[in-house]
């Protein structure tokens, strides 16, 4: 096994990405789909700070993107949840094909 | 091998296997909890490339609050112990075989491209650093961003308040 460098956060951050990518796919449920999307926007953050740390130490700029994106992200499922939440009590169901009618 | 290599191996098996766990398991709850592991793997990536400030936040905001978030509204949404349906085989299949195409493109890609890798890579930001920067209003400062997460975080507050309440009187 080699030391661990640039690479080796690069392909852990594309492995959980396409992980979020195929959870997406195949998930019915909209808390699990919102997992989904948890994961991918991780791995995009992974990036981030990866490429701050090996490419571009003296900056941060990388670090405040990540933390803009946690930000947003944070903000993102609160809106999520409390849609869902709606829906639940409109619907008694959270699966996605029964909430064909929230598309007109 | 360094002890630091393993750590990271094992960091790395963590939050892999927990993120396929947290998108297969049938058990919703389950889910919810492997999701919990694969965020505090990343964080402990974090703290293994010596980012302390940045993996902080990332325990704090995600195992702290989206994940208890998260399980919270399982709570309220459906019984815990209730199993999803499962999905068409041919579905499965198919977006199997479109992620791991995506990644093997990606990885593709990534093999071809030579980074400039920095040669010094013990520096790590420090906090008073970190805080300088962001509330900057000079070149390079952050604080225009940070306003506008500030203003988007009272919007998505005000509209969660606004979506919870809007069937109340509708059902009472």
């Amino acid at each position: 096994m080699m030391q661990p460098g640039l690479y080796h956060i690069l392909i852990i951050s594309a492995a959980l990405f396409f992980i979020g990518v195929f959870g997406f796919f195949t998930r019915r449920n909209l808390i699990t789909m919102l997992m989904s999307i948890e994961l991918i926007l991780n791995s995009v953050n992974l990036n981030f700070i990866a490429f701050n740390k090996y490419v571009w130490p003296h900056k941060m700029d990388g670090l405040f993107f990540s933390l803009f994106v946690i930000a947003i992200a944070a903000a993102e499922a609160a809106v999520a949840i409390a849609i869902i939440i709606n829906l639940y009590r409109s619907h008694q169901s959270i699966d996605v094909e029964d909430a064909g009618e929230m598309k007109y | 091998m360094e002890g630091s290599t393993i750590i990271f191996y094992l960091l790395a098996l963590l939050t892999v296997v927990s993120g396929i766990l947290a998108v297969t398991a049938t058990n919703i709850l389950r889910a919810a909890i492997s999701l919990l592991f694969a965020l505090i793997g990343i964080a402990g990536i974090y703290f293994w490339l010596d980012y302390q400030f940045i993996a902080a936040v990332q325990i704090v905001v995600y195992v702290g609050g989206i994940v208890v978030l998260i399980i919270f509204s399982i709570f309220l949404t459906q019984s815990a112990g209730e199993k999803m349906p499962s999905q068409k085989l041919g579905r499965t299949v198919f977006s199997a075989l479109a992620a791991f195409c995506g990644f093997a493109l990606v990885l593709i890609q990534l093999f071809q491209h030579n980074f400039p890798i920095s040669k010094d890579l013990t520096l790590t930001p420090k906090v008073a650093d970190i805080g300088t920067q962001m509330l900057g209003v000079k070149e390079e400062g952050y604080a225009l961003p940070f306003e506008l997460v500030s203003m988007l975080l009272l919007a998505a507050l005000i509209g969660c308040i606004v979506i919870a309440m809007r069937s109340k009187p509708q059902t009472t």
